[in-house]
Parts: C-alpha cells; sequence; structure tokens
C-alpha cells in the first residue's frame, strides 16, 4: 500500500490537442493518502472516469507521472501495478462459479492451496456471499454480481488502491443503501485506499472522507463534506453540492465591499483584491439566508414543499434567491427583505472564491 | 394461459403466414410423402407400395456410401472452419479504419452465386490451365482434381473453406464486439492471461452466435449442391456424390419418384435431427 501522487498531469484523447478543450484533463496535480476514502464527484462528462483509468493503468496519460509511493508506474499495466476496480456493470465470468470468480485473480497471479482458499472464505464472509460459493455466478442478481467484481478485488493481499466506477448504478434503490453502507464498513475492516467515482453528491458524501470535484476536466475543490458545504471553492462546487445549490448573484466590489442591490453586503472576508476579474459573484448557501425586518428588498415568488423545511424563491429585479425557512414559521408574501449570513457569504471572481480560493 | 387474454381474433392476423407456408412447404412436403408411398409408371397412374420404397433406401448401400460421404464432408468443414472462423474474428481489428475494410474482404465471398463459386474453382484448379492446379503441379505434386478422389476432395473442401468461413467469422467477430470493454478491462486488472480471456471471456460471450454459426453451416453443408455439382460432377467415380446430388440424380436422372421421395423424407429427418442434438448439446447449461 502506498500513496498515490498523480504529478502535473494532463490527458487529451486527441492526438495532437491544440486548444484548451481538447484536453479531457487539464493541469492537475493530487495526492491521495494511503488509507483514505476518497470520492471523485462530478458530472458525466467532466473527466472522472479519465482519471480513474490514468490512476488504473488503463489509460497512459498524455503528460505527467504517476507515483505510487516512491515508484513511478506511468507506463505500467494494470496488472503490475496492484491495483482493483470494480466498474459501472458488473463484470463476472459467466462460466465460473462464485468461488472460481473469486479465486481466479489469486490463481493469476500463483497463489494457490490452503492460503488462497482461506481467503477466499474470508472474502466471502465479509461480502455475505458464503452461501453462494458453489453457484454458478451467472445466476446471481446485479448486486450479488456486483459484490464478486469487488470481492475479486477484495482477496488480493498486494492491493495499493481499489477503485469504484459508480459502482451502484444498475443497482435496485433499496439495495444501494446497503451496499453503500457495506463498502464504508469494509473501508474501515481492510484499509486500503478507495477512490469512489460518481456524479451523485449523497454517495459521495456519505462514503467518502475527502471528496474530490471535478468540472470539465478540472479538480476544483478537494475537501471533506463540510469543507465543500461550508466553503465551496468554486461557485460550481456550491451548485453541484447541497440541495437546492448555493445563490449565486452578480455583484460588484466597490471600497473593500461587496455591493448587491445597491447595498453593502457583508462578506466572510472582504474582497480586497479582485484581479482585474470579469465577473464578480456572491454565493451564500439558502441555508444561511434569512428573512429579516430590513436588508435587501425582494418579491417572494415561489414557496415549495420539502418536508421539514420550505424552500421559498424571491426576486431582486433579474435575480433569483432561493432560501429555506424551516416548518412552522412564518414566510412574508409579496414583498420582503432578507438579510445574508455574513460568516457564510463569499464573493468569487471568474468562479473562483476570493481570498485564499484561487486555485485548487 | 394465466393472466394471458386470448383473442381468437389474432388468428386472423397469422392468417396469411399459414397460407403462405402451406403453399412453399407443407403442400410441396405432402407431394413428396405421397410419392414416397406409391410407384407409378407415368400418365398420373399411382400404385399403393407402402413403406416399400423406405425399406429399399435404408437397405441400399448406395444410401450408405453417399450418406457416409456427407458426413464425412461435413465434420471436415465444421472442424476446419469453425475454429479458423474464430481465429480470424479474433485476429480482426476492433476499431478504427480497418473494421470496414476487413468486413467488406469478409463479405465478398457470401455474394458470390453458388454455381459461379464451383465454376470459379473448377477453372482455378484445373491441372492444365488453372492457377491453382498448375501451381501445385509445379510444385511436384501430381494433382488432377478430375482423376484423383483426394485431391477432388481437398478441392471441394477447400473450396467450401473459401465460400463459407465468412460467415463464421462476421457471425464470431459481431459476438465479439457486444463485449463491453469492462470485460477487457476487469481480466487485465486480475492478471488474466489471453487464452483465460479467450475461455472465460470471449468463448461464453459468443456462444450464441457461435450455436447459429454452427446450426448453420451444418445445415447448409450438409445439404451441399450446387458447388460440388459444378466442380466435380460428383466424381471422378461416385468419390464426391454427396447426398443431394445422389438425390438429383436418383430423381431426375433416373426419374425413380417412389425411392427419391422416400430417400427425400429420411434426409429431411437426418438433418432434423442432427440440428436437434447440436442445439441441444450447445444450449445446455444455458437454463441453469
Amino acid at each position: 500500500m502506498a500513496r498515490i501522487s498523480l504529478q502535473d498531469l494532463r490527458h487529451s484523447y486527441l492526438p495532437s490537442p491544440r486548444t484548451e478543450a481538447d484536453w479531457a484533463l487539464k493541469h492537475m496535480s493530487v495526492d491521495w493518502s494511503d488509507g483514505g476514502a476518497y470520492a471523485l464527484l462530478g458530472p458525466s462528462g467532466c473527466g472522472k472516469t479519465t482519471l480513474l483509468n490514468i490512476i488504473s493503468g488503463l489509460l497512459t496519460p498524455t503528460e505527467g507521472r504517476v507515483l505510487f509511493g516512491d515508484e513511478d508506474v506511468t507506463d505500467m499495466p494494470p496488472d503490475r501495478r496492484n491495483i482493483a476496480q470494480v466498474f459501472q456493470f458488473p463484470v463476472v465470468y459467466d462460466t465460473m462459479t462464485v468461488y472460481d470468480n473469486l479465486i481466479f485473480p489469486l490463481r493469476n497471479r500463483g497463489v494457490s492451496g490452503a492460503d488462497a482458499d482461506r481467503k477466499v472464505r474470508e472474502i466471502a464472509a465479509m461480502l455475505e456471499l458464503d452461501d453462494m460459493l458453489p453457484k454458478r455466478a451467472a445466476g446471481l442478481t446485479a448486486d450479488g454480481k456486483q459484490k464478486i467484481s469487488l470481492g475479486r478485488g477484495l482477496v488480493r493481499s498486494d492491493v495499493n488502491v481499489i477503485m469504484f466506477d459508480e459502482p451502484l448504478t444498475v443497482i435496485d434503490p433499496h439495495l444501494k443503501w446497503v451496499l453503500r453502507s457495506k463498502l464504508k464498513e469494509l473501508h474501515q475492516r481492510v484499509g486500503s485506499t478507495m477512490i469512489y467515482v460518481t456524479h451523485d453528491q449523497t454517495e459521495a458524501l456519505t462514503f467518502a472522507d475527502q471528496v474530490v470535484v471535478m468540472h470539465e476536466g478540472t479538480v476544483v475543490q478537494i475537501g471533506t463534506p463540510v469543507d465543500l458545504f461550508e466553503r465551496p471553492r468554486h461557485t460550481f462546487v456550491g451548485h453541484f453540492i447541497g440541495s437546492p445549490g448555493m445563490n449565486v448573484l452578480p455583484c460588484t466590489v466597490d471600497g473593500g465591499q461587496a455591493v448587491f442591490a445597491g447595498q453593502a453586503v457583508q462578506t466572510a472576508d472582504a474582497p480586497t483584491d479582485t484581479n482585474g476579474a470579469k465577473t464578480l459573484e456572491i454565493g451564500v448557501r439558502p441555508e444561511f439566508v434569512s428573512f429579516a425586518s430590513d436588508g435587501i428588498p425582494v418579491q417572494v415568488t415561489k414557496v415549495s414543499d420539502a418536508g421539514r423545511y420550505r424552500i421559498v424563491d424571491v426576486q431582486h429585479d433579474a435575480a433569483t434567491l432561493k432560501l429555506l425557512v424551516p416548518e412552522g414559521e412564518d414566510i412574508p408574501s409579496g414583498s420582503a427583505h432578507i438579510r445574508l449570513d455574513p460568516a457564510h457569504t463569499r464573493v468569487y471572481a471568474d468562479g473562483w472564491m476570493l481570498n485564499g480560493g484561487a486555485a485548487a | 394461459m394465466n393472466g394471458k387474454t386470448s383473442n381468437p381474433k389474432a388468428w386472423l392476423f397469422v392468417l396469411p403466414v399459414v397460407a403462405l407456408v402451406a403453399f412453399n412447404a407443407l403442400i410441396p412436403l405432402m407431394t413428396v410423402v405421397n410419392y414416397s408411398v406409391q410407384e407409378t409408371f407415368g400418365d398420373n397412374v399411382f400404385f399403393w407400395e407402402g413403406v416399400k420404397w423406405f425399406e429399399q433406401v435404408l437397405h441400399s448401400d448406395r444410401f450408405h456410401a453417399s450418406l457416409g460421404r456427407q458426413m464425412t464432408f461435413t465434420a471436415i468443414i465444421l472442424a476446419i472452419e469453425v475454429p479458423l472462423g474464430i481465429a480470424i474474428a479474433l485476429a480482426m481489428p476492433r476499431r478504427g479504419v480497418w473494421v470496414s475494410v476487413c468486413l467488406v474482404l469478409m463479405a465478398l465471398p457470401l455474394l458470390i452465386p453458388w454455381n459461379v463459386v464451383g465454376a470459379m474453382w473448377n477453372i482455378f484448379a484445373l491441372p492444365d490451365i488453372g492457377l491453382l492446379g498448375r501451381m501445385i503441379n509445379g510444385l511436384g505434386i501430381d494433382y488432377n482434381f478430375t482423376q484423383q478422389p483426394i485431391a477432388a476432395w481437398f478441392t471441394t473442401i477447400l473450396m467450401d473453406v473459401w465460400h463459407w468461413t465468412s460467415l463464421v467469422v462476421l457471425l464470431c467477430y459481431a459476438g465479439l464486439r457486444s463485449i463491453p470493454d469492462a470485460y477487457y478491462q476487469a481480466a487485465k486488472i486480475d492478471g488474466a492471461s489471453g487464452w483465460a480471456v479467450f475461455r472465460h471471456i470471449q468463448l461464453p460471450k459468443m456462444k450464441r452466435v457461435l450455436t447459429i454459426a454452427i446450426l448453420l453451416r451444418f445445415m447448409d453443408s450438409f445439404m451441399i449442391y450446387t458447388e460440388p455439382f459444378v466442380l466435380t460432377g460428383g466424381g471422378p467415380g461416385n468419390t464426391t456424390t454427396f447426398l443431394s446430388i445422389d438425390l438429383v440424380k436418383i430423381a431426375l436422372g433416373q426419374f425413380d419418384l417412389g425411392p427419391a421421395a422416400a430417400m427425400s423424407l429420411i434426409y429431411f429427418l437426418i438433418v432434423l435431427l442432427l440440428c436437434w442434438v447440436f442445439y441441444t448439446l450447445m444450449m445446455r447449461g444455458e437454463q441453469q
């Protein structure tokens, strides 16, 4: 097991990339510490699978190095990197039994006999596959097959990292939750690094200690779920994580203060240097907006009930905001005023958080 | 009929097909059945003979000999075309411009009319003017397919392999293409050898198309007529007289309609039986 470092990585599927848009992965350097539970989160087509395949060795990056510990594995094929991968659709060897499926990677590496048998039975017990061992793998349900895919990675004792490429796509909703908590439990038991690719924020936030958010081939933020929620470094993170996503309002900066709707807005950090940014925005989550007796004048346009709280849409000129109002509290109709919590209101220049949010 | 509604009107929709099948299959088949139990001397005068023709055919050395030749021929071409077809399908590129080139090249032999194939190979293999025939003789091997039984068999088999291996290739290739990349990637990560990938991924995924390929090749080769008829005419002697050729000789050459009809029915039942055996064997385990 080892730390995984991606150094100055770039990848393009085109033979000779010219413009910035030709790069599926834009320049990045990321370190994954040993034994961490990571989620790689982003919308479809943001480059997460590309990044995953570069780590596993199924793809060789156009530029940059991949290091496992101190060893440069950039040019190594997947079977020599000691990684395991679980794919979107379960991969099982149809003609084999569950037992033979699980022991297959060990046999291929010359491990056999009592050791291999013990290991297979141990992993099968962990995955609750013990009863299935003599059955043909083809006959199992999708979640059973996905457990086999995972099991083939877990039986190997030499695995540096286990990667999951949206592994719950074909699993029934009620089993997703079960399997997800199983994964979390497994991570604690086996202690190997796990990287979990998903476009589902719930999956990412429940599984991972560290979430890596990707957007258009760039890593926009790496942080704990709390970080991503409270301190999104990019408006994309604010949008993508949280339900509903962060409010992003156009603003100006005047005299070291953000100005919205003709009023100075208190923010967590004073926007001192805007670096000549093209767009300036205020970002604030709906959780940190509340109705007040004075403040920014708005019109209430829509109220939707979301159970424990209500989501209220308000409008000021062309800008709309959402705010959350807990059950039982009054919602003004027509004209009202809102207040943004200064500790959770931030200024974004060209999408990036000002003061400490310049680069990922 | 549990939980299903039955609608008698549905029969109306099936009727045209039933009529069509009746005209092109059932009625001709019944005429054959009719011939097989009667003797005729022309002028539409028939005499009842019962199972006499069937007994005669089943005890005929001539039938045994052509059935034996037929079985041998089919066994040989299946043993060559199936492994060769799989090997070529595996060797074909999976993506890129060469895919279409390969596919077109593979499809070409299948597009040539059967009698043309026979005529082509006849000329190609002629020992004095044919390219192949001259070449083999030039190598110092005495080769004349119009006179030597072994040369005739060799040429017929080569022609069939050339003509029909593509069918196996195309079907297998389609089966191979339907395997998602994740299977190959998982196998790579599991450290599987090339043989293991073939044995545990490619072969199982090709099983269905391979079943179809083997059944088609079996049926077609078992009923082969045109190409060997044009190439060798069943000779030298009777050495390449397969069942169909023999049948035509009896029915149209000798005009023995009764024995020919009986032989047709026996022939048909053999094909049906062997197809069932193949299918059952290859689909065994599918239901488990």
